[in-house]
């Protein structure tokens, strides 16, 4: 992927980032809120799951580019897949923030952070979202 | 100025974030290595003649801190960990034994977490009640406010001389005055203002006053406590242990030192403490009031030129000293922050640990610019220029 597409796709998601809403009936869903220690991101995630499959995540909160639209990236993909498909999504996007083998066919526009090991301050913005939902995640597993 | 003084300068680098730590003159980092390389030894022991050297420096830092901040007295200057520590100490040694549930302490909802916290344990475990005095428009605090707040409950009024998000100056002279004329004791908070300004805790008679060592060219891990000697008298000590006791033999015959050392148990923060009074020395070799004419001269320089970018938010317009927070209009502080630390540019981008202070400004986050005497108009400049392109900050903040 070149520079410029990833500067497209994480600024897309940046300014338009996707389902980026409470949602009206939060108490169906699993909730998690995911800060980071050493900035000033923090986002509220919220995430429903029915028969095991990913029916809805929503998210919302004050976080910088790169953190909202990871988040908002990471829910595209995650919708409709089973739990056990998202985790294997996010083993690999973790794998790849910290520089471990993964497998990159599955990680679609997430593959726009590719490099960001290369700017060790953005690292935790890169993970933030995706540690709050392995949280949740693990409760189906 | 003397910027040639700062070893961190010779580094390519834009340091404006003073008001979270400073950089350390050559002479500090010297005296520091000095007592470990030639003369290392413990405090208060006295037996020989490395550690006699050691007790007179260490004891004559602390004289430089009372010269510094014109104490009565030399006992009532405490050395501790920093400011966090010596309102620890106010609020858990002093007036944790002295409040009671139902007594009022007044603070702002600008102050910092370390002047916020410490009281809100008190109000947990004693049932004091922490209430606010209002800030102006411009988010001072006026002695007409101070005066408004106040109710027959109220024991404590405790704030920073300067926040550190604003950068305002209280009248802590003023309240002072006005406090203990009903019986108020007042705590100031001087982390912000002892590294900037001229401190005369005499002329302000204030009940107690703190403030950190690295704020002020100093070494981290060491901060003063100062109280008036007839209060440090009555407060407890929060540690017990080796170097503040005269002698014990069980639990009803212990018997303390007196102040200062029975206040600061334990092996010292000798480095520290050393590190520090040569960091006042060198302050007053420069004068501080010549170093808070050159942080003002700075920020109406740097205020000029930011009021001008149209896509700029001050949040303070107004300050007293070289402190300017401000929001690029749509973009989150933290990535203006990391955008600027592209060009080896440093500030700060968050709340500032003042977390109630968004319910005043309505802004959560903010980046901060904090000014010190090395800072200079070319790296304004520089800063300004970065600044004034919207699109080069949203192309290159990622």
């Amino acid at each position: 992927m070149d520079q410029e597409l990833k500067r497209e796709i994480i600024m897309e998601n940046y300014l338009h980032p996707f389902n980026k809403e409470t949602p009206s009936d939060k108490e169906k869903y699993d909730y998690v809120n995911s800060n980071n220690e050493s900035c000033i991101d923090n986002l509220d995630i919220y995430m429903l799951v029915e028969d095991n499959i990913i029916k809805d995540i929503k998210f919302n909160g004050e976080a910088c580019a790169i953190s909202t639209s990871t988040t908002s990236i990471m829910i595209k993909l995650f919708l409709n897949k089973t739990v056990k498909e998202a985790y294997e999504i996010l083993t690999n996007y973790e794998n790849m923030i910290n520089e471990q083998p993964y497998n990159e066919e599955i990680l679609g526009e997430a593959l726009a952070y590719d490099e960001i090991y290369k700017q060790e301050n953005r690292k935790h913005c890169a993970l933030l979202p995706w540690n709050g939902i392995k949280e949740l995640l693990q409760k189906y597993i | 100025m003397n910027r040639e003084d700062f070893p961190m300068l010779y580094k390519d680098i834009i340091y404006f974030d003073n008001g979270a730590t400073t950089f350390k003159p050559k002479c500090v980092v010297d005296k520091i290595v000095d007592y470990y390389t030639n003369y290392t030894a413990n405090a208060h022991r006295g037996d020989y003649k490395t550690s006699l050297k050691v007790d007179m420096e260490y004891e004559d830092a602390r004289n430089i801190v009372q010269e510094f901040i014109n104490a009565k007295s030399r006992e009532e200057i405490i050395f501790n960990s920093g400011a966090t520590q010596g309102l620890n100490m106010i609020t858990n040694g002093f007036f944790a034994n002295l409040l009671e549930a139902g007594d009022e302490v007044l603070i702002t909802k600008a102050e910092h977490a370390s002047n916020v916290l410490p009281w809100f344990h008190l109000a947990k475990t004693k049932g004091i009640n922490v209430n606010y005095i209002p800030l102006d428009d411009n988010y001072y605090v006026t002695l007409e406010n101070v005066k408004r707040s106040i109710t027959p409950t109220t024991r404590v009024i405790s704030l920073a001389q300067v926040t550190n998000v604003i950068g305002d100056l209280r009248p802590i002279k003023e309240i002072c005055e006005f406090a203990h004329q009903n019986g108020i004791f007042v705590v100031v908070d001087a982390a912000q203002s002892a590294p900037h300004m001229k401190i005369d805790v005499q002329d302000l008679d204030c009940d107690f006053l703190v403030f950190s060592g690295h704020k002020m060219l100093g070494p981290t891990g060491i901060g003063v406590l100062y109280g008036k000697k007839e209060l440090l008298e009555n407060m407890i000590p929060t540690e017990f242990g080796g170097g503040m006791n005269e002698s014990f033999d069980n639990v009803n015959e212990v018997y303390l030192k007196k102040l200062p050392t029975r206040l600061e148990a334990g092996t010292p923060n000798i480095a520290g403490a050393i590190g520090l009074g040569e960091a006042i020395k060198y302050i007053n070799s420069i004068g501080i009031n010549k170093i808070q004419e050159h942080e003002k001269e700075l920020r109406r320089y740097l205020i000029n030129k930011l009021s001008k970018i149209k896509h700029i938010d001050i949040i303070n317009y107004e300050s007293d000293t070289g402190i300017v927070s401000f929001n690029v209009e749509d973009i989150f502080a933290q990535d203006v922050a990391v955008y600027l630390d592209k060009y080896n540019i440093c500030l700060r981008a968050g709340s500032h640990c003042a977390k109630n202070l968004k319910e005043e400004t309505g802004v959560k986050n903010t980046c901060r610019i904090s000014l010190y005497l090395y800072n200079t108009k070319d790296e304004i400049d520089k800063l300004v220029e970065l600044l004034s392109d919207k699109d080069r900050i949203m192309k290159e903040m990622i």
